[in-house]
This record gives structure tokens, sequence and C-alpha cells, in this order.
């Protein structure tokens, strides 16, 4: 920058001015006269009521009905229109002070907003992409040598097959109607005004406006329609929620891989990730997309609809009730059950297991602050603490657990305590207090210890304990917001703000029984239920579908001489004599 | 000439080849198995629940000595790897016809 810190300081200034001083407006404005332009009064004046179901409307900056035709109309394909004048020269004035408008720096003002919002989700995206790897070790840790070339190249291959998936269809059934979801009153997209073309979708009960015309949401949303293959949304926000939501789909859809490792055959995994993007992306549009579920606040007074932070329920119940669909349909592994007693098949690389965990924790520091979407929302840092907190509570949870039932700390048992923790805080992470982060941490490594024990002793042959870890303290994580959260955090979420409750406390958070909203527990067990009951028949009936294209199991042969070779054709480890197995 | 096959825990290894060193032997094998004795196998926890070990982990050491030697290495053996806990091992000594020193072609207990 040329201007030295005095200028800066007067750029400051002036901006600070004009962001409280003038109305949004301003942007549509070419020059600083303070009165908006006929078109943009005019639409205002226009604009009915907002309804139950109305879709917000971008601000009028964002409506594409900008006079100036110099300056590119939303949405904007190009991610110009986002902040093209952050480059100095880009609008052809420099930064030479008194060649700006206020506009003109109100332009600038927004466009860094966007930009931190955009980078903050890009780089929390990249930690939870990065999550695929300690899903790999902890997988093909748990499991023994003679599968660890099959179970590490499922958790390999998911990543490209359920990509694939999300991006063909996933992306337009969860988000295609992103727009239209329930906000807060005044909100409008973290990422830029971009993510405004993601505006279809089919639903029950369609919203009208003043004049009659379909507004494209409706009081029950349950799908979007829009963006097959990305056709059409190449703006830079849509981009950056892209690549955000499929990070977080291929965690749901790698879980299962554990549950099932060591005697799925290699066919049947290949086409389970190209449709493992179906079921999730239905039931986040429910959550997350604002559909039926997130509309719960709106249509049946129950809290602020479904509240579901950073996917407990969308990303982990999901993926742990698919893995034990799976898990059920597959059947034990050979040897598993001998004379109806368990027989514990110890994973062979315990150190890769631990190694992998702390991979999982670090790219957790990505996947709940990041699910702000937004880098200028300071929660952020309230949320990386809370997780960090259950994380801890879930390992020191499990090992207290184990030592108080006589039994050794175990290793596995203590990482799959802390992903607990992790798991059970990601709904509730932004808006509990840090002790009920602890509780909630805790007492997922409590049930973990005893989860794994129950699907042990009703034969259900889990070897990685993804079934417990992701689908139960999934489970316990969507109920954990409807018990702790303290209505600091989420005034407005999913367009519920009740008056009696601004009364009361000064604004509507998310509020949970023990802070006095006994209705949000109500929303959080419905919500519990649903992912259970749709993922679990929606799974089922996959993985017996599925099994009639190509059969699910592999032969006894293989499965006793391990799926490294008849399988993947390679070895794990081709040169070291490592002997039994333990089984 | 004798073969002792000397079946001892891993951790005893360094101890034992050490002593014998001291008792000036010209060489030993060195060979990892698996097996089992009196108590057939051992049991493990994992993720708590208890498995069996059938066969348990153990070192085998070879080491041919001459006749007039056997006494005092088996004694030094004896002596090196007992713990006095289940699962010290066992010792076999077993007659040992002919030798051969590959190089020089030598025999008997010149090659040893």
């Amino acid at each position: 920058m040329r201007t030295g810190p005095n200028l800066r300081f007067h750029l400051l200034a002036l901006a600070v001015v004009v962001l409280f001083s003038q109305t949004p407006s301003i942007w549509a404005v070419d020059d600083s006269s303070a009165s908006p332009p006929a078109a943009t009064a005019k639409s205002a004046a226009d604009k009915p009521a907002p309804t139950a179901a109305q879709p917000p409307s971008p601000p009028p900056y964002f409506s594409g009905t900008n006079p100036d035709p110099a300056k590119p109309a939303w949405p904007d394909p190009t991610g110009g229109a986002a902040g093209v004048w952050a480059t100095p020269a880009g609008d052809g004035k420099g930064d030479v002070p008194s060649a700006l408008s206020s506009g003109d720096l109100y332009d600038r003002i927004v466009h860094n907003l966007f930009s931190i919002n955009i980078v903050w989700v890009l780089i929390a995206g990249f930690l939870v992409m990065f999550m695929q790897a300690g899903f790999a070790m902890v997988e093909t840790g748990l499991c023994r040598s003679k599968n660890a070339a099959h179970t590490i190249s499922m958790n390999l291959m998911i990543y490209a097959l359920g990509c694939l998936g999300f991006w063909a269809y996933g992306f337009a059934i969860g988000w295609g109607n992103w727009f239209n979801g329930l906000v807060p009153p005044g909100w409008y997209s973290s990422l830029g005004p971009g993510t405004s073309i993601l505006n279809s979708g089919v639903g029950i009960g369609a919203a009208v406006d003043a004049a009659g015309n379909a507004t494209g949401a409706y009081t029950y949303g349950l799908l979007g329609t829009k963006g097959f293959f990305l056709a059409g949304l190449d703006d830079v926000s849509v981009m950056a929620l892209f690549f955000f939501m499929m990070v977080f789909m291929d965690t749901t859809a790698t879980i299962p891989t554990g549950a099932m490792a060591e005697r799925w055959s290699w066919k049947n995994f290949c086409i389970y990730g190209l449709w493992v993007a179906l079921p999730y992306c239905i039931y986040a549009n429910w959550v997350w997309g604002g559909g039926w579920l997130a509309q719960g606040g709106k249509n049946w007074n129950l809290g602020h609809g479904a509240v579901d932070f950073a996917g407990s329920g969308v990303v982990h119940a999901m993926g742990g009730i698919i893995a034990l669909a799976g898990a059920m349909v597959l059947g034990p592994r050979i040897g598993k059950y001998r004379d109806g007693k368990s027989m514990p098949m110890p994973g062979h690389h315990i150190p890769m297991v631990a190694v992998g965990t702390f991979i999982l924790a670090f790219g957790w520091f990505g996947f709940n602050p990041g699910s702000t979407l937004a880098g200028t929302d300071l929660r952020i840092s309230a949320v990386v603490v809370n997780t960090m907190l259950a994380s801890i509570a879930g390992a020191l949870g499990a090992m207290v657990t184990m030592q108080l039932q006589g039994l050794k700390p175990d290793p596995s048992m203590m990482c799959n305590g802390m992903l607990a923790g992790l798991v059970a805080i990601t709904a509730p992470c932004a808006f509990v207090d840090s002790w009920a982060a602890f509780v909630i941490g805790g007492i997922a490594g409590v049930i973990v210890v005893f989860s794994v024990f129950f699907w042990e002793r009703v034969k259900v042959d889990d070897p990685v304990g993804a079934i417990s870890v992701h689908g139960v303290n999934g489970i316990w994580g969507v109920i954990s917001v409807g018990l702790f959260a303290n209505g600091k955090y989420g005034a407005g979420w999913n367009g519920v703000v009740r008056d009696e409750y601004v009364q009361k406390f000064g604004s509507d958070g998310v509020r949970g029984l023990f802070y006095g909203d006994a209705s949000q527990l109500g929303m959080q067990l419905l919500d519990a239920a649903v992912v259970v009951l749709f993922g679990f028949a929606m799974a089922y009936a996959w993985f017996k579908l599925s099994n009639l294209i190509t059969p699910i199991r592999v032969s006894a042969e293989t499965e006793m001489a391990g799926l490294d070779g008849p399988e993947m054709g390679v070895l794990g480890y081709p040169d070291f004599n490592i002997g039994g197995n333990g089984s | 000439m004798k073969k002792i096959e000397a079946y001892v825990r891993h951790y005893k290894l360094e101890d034992i080849k050490t002593a014998l060193n001291e008792k000036g032997i010209q060489g030993m094998t060195v060979t990892e198995v698996r097996g089992f004795g009196r108590q057939r196998g051992h049991t493990e926890m994992f993720r708590g629940t208890e498995y069996t070990v059938d066969f348990v982990p153990k070192v085998k050491i070879e080491i041919a000595v001459p006749d007039n030697n056997v006494q005092d290495v088996m004694r030094t053996i004896v002596n090196t790897a007992r713990t006095g806990q289940i699962g010290d091992g066992k010792i076999f000594v077993t007659n040992l016809d002919q030798t051969i020193r590959i190089r020089t072609g030598e025999s008997g207990e010149q090659a040893l």
C-alpha cells in the first residue's frame, strides 16, 4: 500500500463513518449521493413483508439492479463483483483517497469481509480434507495386517468416489436451494452474494409473495435441485461452499469403511462410494439447507428448529448409522464369534491408530470453527476451545471408564474416546459454555466404551468402533444441544426470533432445556430420530439392493487369506513376516 | 559334540549372549519362534475383551559345543534366563554327529 499511516487512519475513520451512517444501498450508487436511485427505491417499496417461508432477499447492493454498467451484476461468475475493487486500480480509481467516494470505501470493506470469510472457509476445509488421512490411519491400524492394503485403499478411494458423487448430484440436492433457507432477519450470505444463485428446490407448501408469485421457498423444504455437476455455478462464493461441504460429506462417506472393514468386497464398496452422497445430502438439506427439520422452529414452535452446528447428526450420526446398517448386512468377520463368545481380533498397528487420532483431532479445528462459514464471526475462538476441551474430556472419560471396570486403559479405546468427545461437541460447539463442552465430551467418553461393549455383545462386528464413536455419540451430540445450549449465540437461527425470549433474555439465541427452552430439546430428539430412521432405512435398503448387483461380502477363502492379495492384488506388508493375526 | 537349543524370553537374549561370550563360546544362531508349553499360551486384552494367545513368541538360541563344555553352557543359560516366573523357557540338548567349516573343510570339534 502506498498510503502512509496517517492516510490509512483517515481511510479507516471514513470507512467506519460510512458503515454506520449509510444504508446498504450505497453499493448500488455510483457516487456518494445519499439518495438511492429510483430503481432501488421502487424495488424496496414493492417488496412484501417477509412471511415464514420467504427466502431472504439480497441486500440492494447484491440485487443485480446496479445502474452502473461498469460494475457487474449479481450473481457474479468471476467473483469480481464481490470486490474487483480490492486491487487498487481495479475500479480505475487506485487507492487515492480523494478519488474514492464513500460508496467505493464501502465496496472495499465488504470485499474484505468476504475475503476473510472465504479464506477462512477454504483453510478450514483443507484441514477437514486432511481428516481423510486420519481416518485412513485409524481404520487401517485397527484392522489385521492381512487386510491393511484393502482398508487403506477404501479410505483412499472413498475420497475420489464420494467427491464424484457429490459433484454429480450431491451438491445440487443438498445445497441447490441453500439461499432459500430460513435466516435471521438482516442476514446475508457470509461467503458473498454469489450464493443467491442457489435458489431452486422442491418441497411442500410453496410460499408466494404478495403478488402471488412463487418465491422458491417452501413451508416444508425437501430437496435442492440446482447445480448438478456444478452446471452454471461458477461463482467464487459457491465454489467455497461446494469445497467445504464436499470435504464434510467425505467424512461421512469414510466412516462405514471402518465398521465394514476386513470383509467388504471392493466392487460393492465402489458403488457404495457413488451412492453415499444421496442419503447424506438429502438429510443435510433438511438440517443445513433450510429444509423441514430446520423449519421445525417456524412451523411447530420447537426451539430454533433442528440445530446442528457442524454436523454431529448430519455428518457423524449419518455415517455411523450407515456403518451400522452395513455391518449388520455384512455380518461379523469369520472367527469373530466362537460358540457365541466374542473373540477379539487385535488391530495390527496401534501407534498408527493414535497418530491418526491426532490428525483427526487437528482436522476438527477446521471442522467445527470452519462451520461458521465466516472468519469474521469471532465465535470461532470459543468453538475451538470447546472442541479441544471436549476432545480431552472424551479421552479421559474413556480411560477412566476402562479403569473403573478393572480393565487396562487400552490405547485404541482412549483414541475412540477422544474421537467420541469430538463427535459429540460438533453439534453444540458454538452454543455451549466451556464447562458444558467438557461435560459433553466426558459423557461421550463414557458412552463410547459401553457402546463398544454393547455392539460386541449383540454381534454387530465393528472392527474400529465407528458405530459407537460416530453413530451413538453423534446422536448424543445432537441431543446435547437441546440440553446445554446457553442462549448466548445463534439469535435468529433458522429464522426464529421469539418476542417472549427477547423480552426475557435480551436476545433469542439457541437455548437448551437447562437454560429455559424445553422445546429445543424436543426438536433435537426429533432430529436424532429422523437421522436414525431415515439413515438406517436408506442404508439398509441400499446394502441389500447393492448385494444383488454385486455381492457385498468377499468369499470365505478370500477373507481367511486376507483381502490384500485376492481383492487388491497387493499386500500391505509384502516383505515382513508378521505372522499370526490373533484370530 | 552337542547341540544346545534354548527357548528363552526376548529380553533375556542380550544377557545370555554376554554371559556365554565370557565362557568363550564360538558362535550362536538366534531365531524368532512361537510356541506353547504347559500353560498352553496366555491371555491378552483388546478393547476390554480377553483373548488367548495360543502361540507365545520366544527366542530360540542354537549353540554347538564340545562335550566338555555342555554342562557349563547349560548352567550359564539357566542362571541367566531364569526369572522364576511362568514362561522362562526350556533347553534341549541333542547329539551332534558331524560338523564342517565350509570355508576350510575342517570337521569335528575343530570346526566349532
